[in-house]
Protein backbone atom coordinates (compact mmCIF):
# COMPACT_ATOMS: atom_id res chain seq x y z
CA UNK A 1 0.00 0.00 0.00
CA UNK A 2 1.29 3.14 -0.73
CA UNK A 3 1.21 6.15 1.38
CA UNK A 4 -1.01 8.11 -1.36
CA UNK A 5 -3.41 5.20 -0.22
CA UNK A 6 -2.86 5.41 3.01
CA UNK A 7 -4.07 9.35 3.28
CA UNK A 8 -6.75 8.81 1.39
CA UNK A 9 -8.56 5.09 3.15
CA UNK A 10 -8.18 7.73 6.43
CA UNK A 11 -8.88 10.97 5.12
CA UNK A 12 -5.40 12.58 6.20
CA UNK A 13 -3.83 15.67 5.42
CA UNK A 14 -0.40 15.69 4.33
CA UNK A 15 2.24 18.43 6.38
CA UNK A 16 5.54 17.82 5.04
CA UNK A 17 7.63 15.95 2.38
CA UNK A 18 4.88 15.57 0.11
CA UNK A 19 6.73 13.83 -2.42
CA UNK A 20 7.38 10.88 -1.19
CA UNK A 21 3.59 9.75 -1.02
CA UNK A 22 3.90 7.19 -3.80
CA UNK A 23 6.47 5.34 -1.48
CA UNK A 24 5.42 1.97 -0.10
CA UNK A 25 4.78 1.11 3.16
CA UNK A 26 4.53 -2.49 4.40
CA UNK A 27 3.60 -2.70 7.72
CA UNK A 28 2.31 -0.13 10.50
CA UNK A 29 2.19 0.35 14.03
CA UNK A 30 -0.08 2.06 16.09
CA UNK A 31 0.81 2.82 19.58
CA UNK A 32 1.11 6.11 22.38
CA UNK A 33 4.15 4.36 24.06
CA UNK A 34 7.64 4.89 22.05
CA UNK A 35 9.63 1.87 23.82
CA UNK A 36 7.09 -0.38 22.56
CA UNK A 37 7.41 1.20 18.98
CA UNK A 38 11.15 0.32 19.16
CA UNK A 39 10.70 -3.17 20.14
CA UNK A 40 10.31 -4.48 16.72
CA UNK A 41 11.53 -3.25 13.46
CA UNK A 42 9.71 -3.73 10.98
CA UNK A 43 10.28 -2.71 7.02
CA UNK A 44 8.83 0.53 5.54
CA UNK A 45 6.60 0.59 8.34
CA UNK A 46 4.12 3.59 9.39
CA UNK A 47 3.53 5.05 12.48
CA UNK A 48 0.25 5.95 14.03
CA UNK A 49 -0.40 7.58 17.52
CA UNK A 50 -1.73 10.57 19.37
CA UNK A 51 1.19 11.61 21.48
CA UNK A 52 2.92 14.74 19.70
CA UNK A 53 6.35 15.47 20.86
CA UNK A 54 9.65 15.51 18.88
CA UNK A 55 10.72 12.28 20.54
CA UNK A 56 7.59 10.95 17.88
CA UNK A 57 9.94 11.69 15.33
CA UNK A 58 12.81 10.59 16.43
CA UNK A 59 11.92 7.26 17.53
CA UNK A 60 10.30 7.01 14.04
CA UNK A 61 14.11 7.99 12.31
CA UNK A 62 15.82 5.58 14.64
CA UNK A 63 13.27 2.95 13.07
CA UNK A 64 13.93 3.83 9.14
CA UNK A 65 9.86 4.42 9.36
CA UNK A 66 8.95 6.36 6.47
CA UNK A 67 5.42 7.99 7.47
CA UNK A 68 3.82 9.46 10.94
CA UNK A 69 0.09 9.62 11.28
CA UNK A 70 -0.74 12.11 14.11
CA UNK A 71 -4.15 10.91 14.87
CA UNK A 72 -7.11 13.08 16.52
CA UNK A 73 -6.05 16.15 14.78
CA UNK A 74 -2.99 16.48 16.79
CA UNK A 75 -0.95 19.49 14.90
CA UNK A 76 3.00 18.80 15.16
CA UNK A 77 5.37 21.77 15.96
CA UNK A 78 7.23 23.32 12.94
CA UNK A 79 10.82 22.25 14.94
CA UNK A 80 8.89 18.24 14.42
CA UNK A 81 8.27 18.84 10.98
CA UNK A 82 11.59 20.44 10.47
CA UNK A 83 13.19 16.75 12.15
CA UNK A 84 10.65 14.93 9.76
CA UNK A 85 12.03 16.68 6.87
CA UNK A 86 15.60 16.00 7.45
CA UNK A 87 14.83 12.08 7.16
CA UNK A 88 12.41 12.37 4.13
CA UNK A 89 9.78 11.33 6.37
CA UNK A 90 6.25 12.14 5.66
CA UNK A 91 3.91 13.38 8.49
CA UNK A 92 0.44 13.44 8.36
CA UNK A 93 -2.69 14.33 10.31
CA UNK A 94 -5.94 12.80 10.43
CA UNK A 95 -9.45 13.73 12.55
CA UNK A 96 -9.73 9.83 13.27
CA UNK A 97 -8.86 8.03 16.87
CA UNK A 98 -6.14 5.75 16.68
CA UNK A 99 -8.17 2.39 16.73
CA UNK A 100 -10.58 3.77 13.92
CA UNK A 101 -7.29 5.01 11.57
CA UNK A 102 -5.56 1.19 12.59
CA UNK A 103 -8.92 -0.55 11.27
CA UNK A 104 -8.77 1.40 8.22
CA UNK A 105 -6.21 0.33 7.38
CA UNK A 106 -5.63 -3.19 8.88
CA UNK A 107 -8.97 -3.91 7.57
CA UNK A 108 -7.73 -2.90 3.91
CA UNK A 109 -4.50 -4.77 3.79
CA UNK A 110 -1.86 -3.00 5.59
CA UNK A 111 -1.39 -5.72 8.70
CA UNK A 112 1.05 -5.23 11.37
CA UNK A 113 4.05 -6.75 9.93
CA UNK A 114 4.05 -7.98 6.79
CA UNK A 115 8.02 -9.17 5.81
CA UNK A 116 9.38 -7.78 2.55
CA UNK A 117 8.77 -10.34 -0.47
CA UNK B 1 43.57 -3.00 17.02
CA UNK B 2 43.97 0.50 15.57
CA UNK B 3 42.68 3.57 17.45
CA UNK B 4 38.99 4.02 17.49
CA UNK B 5 37.02 7.04 16.27
CA UNK B 6 35.20 8.53 19.12
CA UNK B 7 32.23 10.73 19.32
CA UNK B 8 31.06 12.28 22.45
CA UNK B 9 28.17 14.00 23.99
CA UNK B 10 26.82 16.01 27.12
CA UNK B 11 22.98 15.20 27.42
CA UNK B 12 21.29 17.42 29.11
CA UNK B 13 18.40 16.31 31.40
CA UNK B 14 16.92 19.64 32.17
CA UNK B 15 15.19 19.79 28.65
CA UNK B 16 13.36 16.44 27.60
CA UNK B 17 12.21 18.02 24.32
CA UNK B 18 15.66 17.38 23.12
CA UNK B 19 16.46 13.76 24.32
CA UNK B 20 17.40 11.79 21.39
CA UNK B 21 19.14 14.34 19.87
CA UNK B 22 22.55 12.90 20.06
CA UNK B 23 21.28 9.18 18.42
CA UNK B 24 19.87 11.18 15.81
CA UNK B 25 23.14 12.55 15.43
CA UNK B 26 25.39 9.47 15.74
CA UNK B 27 22.61 8.39 13.10
CA UNK B 28 23.93 10.77 10.50
CA UNK B 29 27.74 10.12 11.97
CA UNK B 30 27.58 6.07 10.90
CA UNK B 31 25.67 6.83 7.92
CA UNK B 32 28.78 9.16 6.65
CA UNK B 33 31.22 5.89 7.94
CA UNK B 34 29.65 3.34 5.27
CA UNK B 35 28.12 1.32 8.25
CA UNK B 36 25.56 -1.24 6.57
CA UNK B 37 21.83 -0.04 7.52
CA UNK B 38 21.40 -2.50 9.95
CA UNK B 39 24.04 -1.99 12.04
CA UNK B 40 23.34 1.64 11.77
CA UNK B 41 19.22 0.78 13.18
CA UNK B 42 20.56 -1.21 16.06
CA UNK B 43 23.45 1.52 17.43
CA UNK B 44 21.04 4.04 17.05
CA UNK B 45 17.79 2.43 19.05
CA UNK B 46 20.52 0.85 21.59
CA UNK B 47 21.76 4.04 22.20
CA UNK B 48 18.10 6.29 22.02
CA UNK B 49 16.63 3.79 24.31
CA UNK B 50 19.98 4.90 26.86
CA UNK B 51 20.00 8.41 25.97
CA UNK B 52 16.49 8.83 26.94
CA UNK B 53 16.87 6.69 30.09
CA UNK B 54 19.53 9.14 30.98
CA UNK B 55 17.40 11.91 30.61
CA UNK B 56 13.64 10.62 32.53
CA UNK B 57 15.24 8.45 35.41
CA UNK B 58 18.95 10.43 36.11
CA UNK B 59 18.58 13.94 35.02
CA UNK B 60 21.32 13.80 31.95
CA UNK B 61 24.85 12.04 31.36
CA UNK B 62 27.30 11.71 28.70
CA UNK B 63 27.38 9.61 26.06
CA UNK B 64 30.42 8.34 23.90
CA UNK B 65 30.35 6.24 20.99
CA UNK B 66 33.49 4.82 19.70
CA UNK B 67 33.55 2.96 16.47
CA UNK B 68 36.04 0.24 15.83
CA UNK B 69 36.91 -1.98 12.78
CA UNK B 70 35.12 -4.54 14.05
CA UNK B 71 32.67 -3.46 17.07
CA UNK B 72 30.90 -0.13 17.62
CA UNK B 73 30.78 0.34 21.62
CA UNK B 74 28.60 2.63 23.17
CA UNK B 75 29.08 4.11 26.74
CA UNK B 76 26.29 5.62 28.16
CA UNK B 77 27.21 7.64 31.87
CA UNK B 78 25.54 9.43 34.21
CA UNK B 79 25.48 10.35 38.17
CA UNK B 80 21.83 9.72 38.57
CA UNK B 81 20.11 7.85 41.61
CA UNK B 82 21.67 4.69 40.35
CA UNK B 83 19.50 1.46 39.82
CA UNK B 84 18.91 -0.66 42.62
CA UNK B 85 17.86 -4.36 41.03
CA UNK B 86 19.50 -4.55 37.95
CA UNK B 87 17.94 -8.17 37.04
CA UNK B 88 14.27 -6.08 38.11
CA UNK B 89 15.16 -3.32 35.76
CA UNK B 90 15.67 -5.83 33.01
CA UNK B 91 12.45 -7.52 32.72
CA UNK B 92 10.10 -6.61 30.25
CA UNK B 93 7.51 -4.22 31.84
CA UNK B 94 9.01 -3.15 34.68
CA UNK B 95 9.44 0.89 34.84
CA UNK B 96 9.31 3.34 37.91
CA UNK B 97 8.44 5.82 35.55
CA UNK B 98 6.24 8.64 36.38
CA UNK B 99 2.72 9.34 34.94
CA UNK B 100 4.16 12.46 33.96
CA UNK B 101 6.97 10.76 31.47
CA UNK B 102 4.43 8.30 30.44
CA UNK B 103 2.36 10.81 29.02
CA UNK B 104 5.34 11.83 27.03
CA UNK B 105 5.65 8.61 25.43
CA UNK B 106 7.82 6.36 27.43
CA UNK B 107 7.56 4.14 30.65
CA UNK B 108 6.47 1.39 28.92
CA UNK B 109 9.54 -0.40 30.86
CA UNK B 110 10.51 -2.17 27.38
CA UNK B 111 13.89 0.18 27.25
CA UNK B 112 16.76 -1.67 28.42
CA UNK B 113 15.24 -4.98 27.32
CA UNK B 114 15.65 -3.26 24.06
CA UNK B 115 19.13 -2.43 24.16
CA UNK B 116 20.21 -5.87 25.54
CA UNK B 117 18.14 -7.30 21.89
CA UNK B 118 19.83 -4.96 19.92
CA UNK B 119 22.95 -5.20 20.84
CA UNK B 120 25.63 -8.06 21.03
CA UNK B 121 27.13 -7.43 24.65
CA UNK B 122 25.78 -4.72 27.38
CA UNK B 123 27.04 -4.44 30.86
CA UNK B 124 25.28 -1.83 33.35
CA UNK B 125 27.59 -0.86 36.38
CA UNK B 126 25.14 1.35 38.62
CA UNK B 127 25.33 2.16 42.50
CA UNK B 128 22.42 3.63 44.14
CA UNK B 129 22.90 7.27 45.17
CA UNK B 130 26.29 7.21 42.86
CA UNK B 131 24.92 6.48 39.11
CA UNK B 132 25.02 4.73 36.00
CA UNK B 133 26.73 3.19 33.50
CA UNK B 134 25.84 1.38 30.31
CA UNK B 135 28.24 -0.24 28.08
CA UNK B 136 27.16 -1.91 24.83
CA UNK B 137 28.64 -3.37 21.86
CA UNK B 138 27.29 -4.45 18.38
CA UNK B 139 29.86 -6.47 16.31
CA UNK B 140 30.31 -5.15 12.53
CA UNK B 141 30.05 -8.48 10.92
N1 LIG C 1 20.14 5.63 33.80
C1 LIG C 1 19.29 5.20 34.75
N2 LIG C 1 19.36 5.69 36.02
C2 LIG C 1 18.52 5.26 36.98
N3 LIG C 1 17.53 4.36 36.78
C3 LIG C 1 17.41 3.84 35.54
C4 LIG C 1 18.27 4.23 34.47
N4 LIG C 1 17.90 3.54 33.37
C5 LIG C 1 16.88 2.75 33.74
N5 LIG C 1 16.58 2.92 35.05
C6 LIG C 1 15.54 2.20 35.84
O1 LIG C 1 15.23 0.98 35.18
C7 LIG C 1 13.82 0.96 34.87
C8 LIG C 1 13.63 0.23 33.55
O2 LIG C 1 14.21 0.97 32.49
P1 LIG C 1 13.63 0.81 31.02
O3 LIG C 1 14.38 1.69 30.10
O4 LIG C 1 13.60 -0.65 30.68
O5 LIG C 1 12.11 1.28 31.16
P2 LIG C 1 11.54 2.76 31.28
O6 LIG C 1 12.61 3.75 30.93
O7 LIG C 1 10.92 2.91 32.59
O8 LIG C 1 10.42 2.77 30.17
P3 LIG C 1 10.67 2.79 28.56
O9 LIG C 1 12.14 2.61 28.33
O10 LIG C 1 9.87 1.65 28.05
O11 LIG C 1 10.17 4.08 28.08
C9 LIG C 1 13.40 2.41 34.84
O12 LIG C 1 12.03 2.57 35.07
C10 LIG C 1 14.25 2.98 35.97
O13 LIG C 1 13.70 2.66 37.23
MG1 LIG D 1 13.72 3.53 29.15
Amino acid sequence: MTIREIKDLIGAEVLCCEQNLERDAYSACGCDLMSDVLAYVKDQAVLLTGLVNPQVVRTAEMMDMICIVFVRSKTPTKEMLDLAKESGIVVMKCNKRLYEACGLLYSNGLVGNKVKD
Amino acid sequence: MSEPLVFHFDINGDDFSTAGQASVQIKNNLRQLGLSPEIIRRVSIAMYEGEINMVIHANGGTADVKVYEDCVEIILADNGPGIKDIDMAMKEGYSTASDSTRSLGFGAGMGLPNMKRYTDDMKIDSTVGVGTTVTMKINIA
